[in-house]
């Protein structure tokens, strides 16, 4: 189910597929109405392949036929009562209602796109009261063009009327938090408009794509779907011989090896690595992991062509030990789950390692030729983001500060006297309208560190963030080495006098510097302002969040019941002393 | 390709598609006798015989498949 895909596989062998995928692992349900302008039925078939291989048990309301206008803007019963946790939109170039006439007036052609345009924001609009997202396709080109190539210019050309049209759905995208573009547009050339579509399928069963187009279709949805749920990957584990660079640096010395313009080789890998950059500097982070002396391995990075540098990668593993440990390595570093990497190798014997060894490593095959190897990480979406954040951006940049930080632990006697060096300063207050993008996506993909791994959509987040009902709080944390941005989140619910904390998370990337006792200290104190007297946590066990199983108990709450993955705590907070003694708290 | 060799190419998309690896087909087996047999997976039928065996059925052909023996029949002779 990776790329390259097997489309007339997957197509034929659908139900036996969807059987060994429900066989295994453990998977989190999603509820998605797929609202169609043209016959959807193939599509959720093979959506619903591509979800489940990705741990997602998708359960689904289709729209009747052509009735996405419809089901979004009136009264639907059927769709209240689903409420979906994501919806998509399947409109295509099928759906246009007017295109403009040769004698159209500048005017009239407006108007005509206004129209298509407002068609949809009332569609996005009428669509909010559920509070969740919405994946939108964009418009496909058409395939006969009566204008020949003045269709791309004039401004009655179709192709032109849906430039434009695509533009608008992107401005809006922009601002409509929850609204996200599935870019059929690109799909479609990437693919070849001559494949994309099946006149004889349109006339047939009205689907506005070929049937090898839709796992095409189907695999692109379940990227930005696995994205929006927080489950995009994100670190890219390097091979270097063969990969970063051609030939073996162990061999060939720092003049030997194949990097920069000077050969088409050379070429070829300094594009891979000019891709890895990309990545990188948009939020990804870089590990090395390479059979190599340490010392040759760094010396690559000083080749005089080399884009990558030392200092680009978080984590640097050369040595001669199984790859496979080397990779557990890394995650542990960096603290982000095994399940988080992606690694790229040009040799199959070392992808066969790691892959048996650590299954939730995602390896793809991606052969021994460098030009296939950026097909293989971008056409499978492992870093599919569904926003450019500047906590994103900056990501790599906490990581290298932490490197930092821990040099200099071993030089303190204790540890209390190490996070007394850092001089940590926390801002820990209530919501505000500057963060609530941040929060909406830590809630979305914080795994370890939390509590009960409730997730939430923008709008969610933005009715907590006005309701009185709550105390929410997000912190952010500073110390001598930099910034680390919005690290956590505590949602409680009051209710009858007590505080019920619905959601308790925390970014691994400042685990054991206090920060946690000084959340609780705040909740205590907004607590006691509005004489609630006490507060009770819940831990929900899922695969990754063992490390807060104990969370509860170490704050001094005390266990009210317990069953097989999940506890109830209480804490009384008439009697209760400040816990954090390192960080000085600011409002 | 002869006849039989149609035949049992056809027997095997029948297989996957309706995912029954022991699933026997006649002649005169249409979308009565097998129940998943709707028009949406007669779409599939249709789409995974042309991958399978390269041909292509025109509109109009569409609508005489209406059980095996007449799919069998047509792709006798866009076959030869």
């Amino acid at each position: 189910m990776d790329y390259p895909l097997d489309v007339e596989y997957i197509l034929r062998k659908k139900k036996s597929l969807k059987k060994q995928l429900l066989a295994s692992n453990d998977r989190l349900q999603k509820k998605i109405a797929i609202l169609g302008g043209s016959t959807t039925s193939e599509i959720k078939n093979i959506l619903e392949l591509f979800l489940l291989n990705s741990g997602i048990e998708p359960v689904f309301y289709e729209s009747d036929y052509n009735k996405y206008f419809e089901d979004a803007l009136f009264d639907n019963e059927q769709l209240d009562k689903f409420q979906p946790d994501i919806i998509y939109i399947h409109s295509s170039i099928v759906n246009i209602l007017n295109f403009p006439k040769p004698n159209d007036g500048e005017d009239v052609v407006n108007q005509l796109l206004n129209d298509e345009v407002e068609r949809y924001t009332s569609i996005w609009d009428a669509l909010q009261k559920y509070d969740c997202a919405i994946i939108q396709n964009n418009f496909d080109y058409p395939i006969d063009r009566s204008l020949g190539n003045l269709d791309n210019y004039d401004i009655h050309g179709k192709t032109f009327f849906i430039m434009q049209l695509n533009l608008e759905f992107s401005k809006n995208a922009r601002k409509i938090n929850n609204l996200y573009i599935n870019d059929i547009n690109y799909l479609s050339s990437y693919i070849g408009l001559e494949k994309w579509v099946d006149r004889s399928l349109w006339y047939q069963a009205k689907y506005a794509l070929s049937m090898a187009a839709i796992p095409e279709l189907s695999f692109n949805i379940s990227k930005i779907i696995n994205s929006i749920l927080g489950r995009a990957k994100k670190c890219l584990v390097l091979d270097l011989d063969n990969t970063c660079w051609g030939g073996v640096i162990g061999d060939d010395g720092l003049v030997g090896i194949s990097i920069g313009n000077e050969t088409a080789v050379a070429e070829a890998f300094e594009t891979f690595q000019k891709y890895a950059k990309e990545l990188k500097d948009r939020g990804v982070m870089l590990a090395v992991c390479s059979k190599n002396y340490f010392q040759n391995a760094a010396e690559g990075f000083q080749h005089p062509e080399t884009i990558l540098k030392f200092e680009d990668f978080t984590s640097f593993k050369a040595n001669w030990d199984p790859k496979h440990q080397n990779i557990i390595d890394i995650a542990q570093e960096i603290n982000i789950g095994i399940d988080s990497l992606v690694f790229i190798d040009d040799n199959p014997a070392e992808r066969d390692i790691v892959s048996s060894q650590i299954p939730d490593v995602s390896v793809p095959d991606v052969g021994r030729d460098v030009i296939f190897f950026i097909d293989h990480i971008d056409k499978n979406g492992y870093f599919e983001p569904i926003i450019l954040s500047t906590d994103d951006m900056k990501r790599n940049q906490y990581y290298e500060d932490n490197k930092k930080r821990l040099s200099v632990k071993s030089k303190y006697a204790t540890y209390g006297d190490y996070l007394k060096s850092l001089e940590m300063v926390a801002e820990i207050n209530s919501f505000n309208s500057l963060y609530l993008d941040r929060i909406t996506q830590l809630t979305n993909k914080t795994n370890q560190f939390n509590l009960t791994t409730k997730r939430y959509t923008y709008s969610e987040i933005e009715k907590i963030s006005s309701s009185n009902d709550y105390i929410k709080l997000y912190g952010k944390l500073t110390d001598k080495y930099g910034d680390n941005g919005l690290i956590s989140i505590t949602i409680g619910c009051l209710k009858n006098g007590q505080c019920f904390i619905e959601l308790w998370l925390m970014s691994c990337r400042v685990l054991k510097r206090n920060m946690e006792y000084a959340m609780l200290d705040e909740l205590v104190i907004q607590c006691q302002q509005r004489n609630i007297t006490e507060i009770i946590g819940y831990y929900l066990e899922t695969e990754k969040n063992k490390m807060v199983a104990k969370l509860y108990e170490d704050f001094g709450f005390i266990l009210m019941e317990k069953n097989d993955s999940s506890s109830v705590w209480k804490l009384d907070i008439k009697n209760y002393k400040a816990k954090n003694k390192f960080i000085r708290t600011i409002g | 390709m002869n006849r039989d060799e149609i035949f049992s190419g056809v027997q095997e998309i029948f297989r996957d598609i309706f995912d029954e690896d022991d699933l026997i087909i006649e002649y005169s087996t249409n979308s009565d006798s097998i129940e998943d047999w709707d028009s949406l997976n007669h779409i599939n039928l249709v789409s995974a015989i042309e991958k399978e065996f390269k041909i292509k059925f025109a509109l109009g052909e569409l609508l005489t498949l209406k059980d095996v023996g007449a799919m069998i029949d047509l792709m006798n002779v866009k076959l030869k």
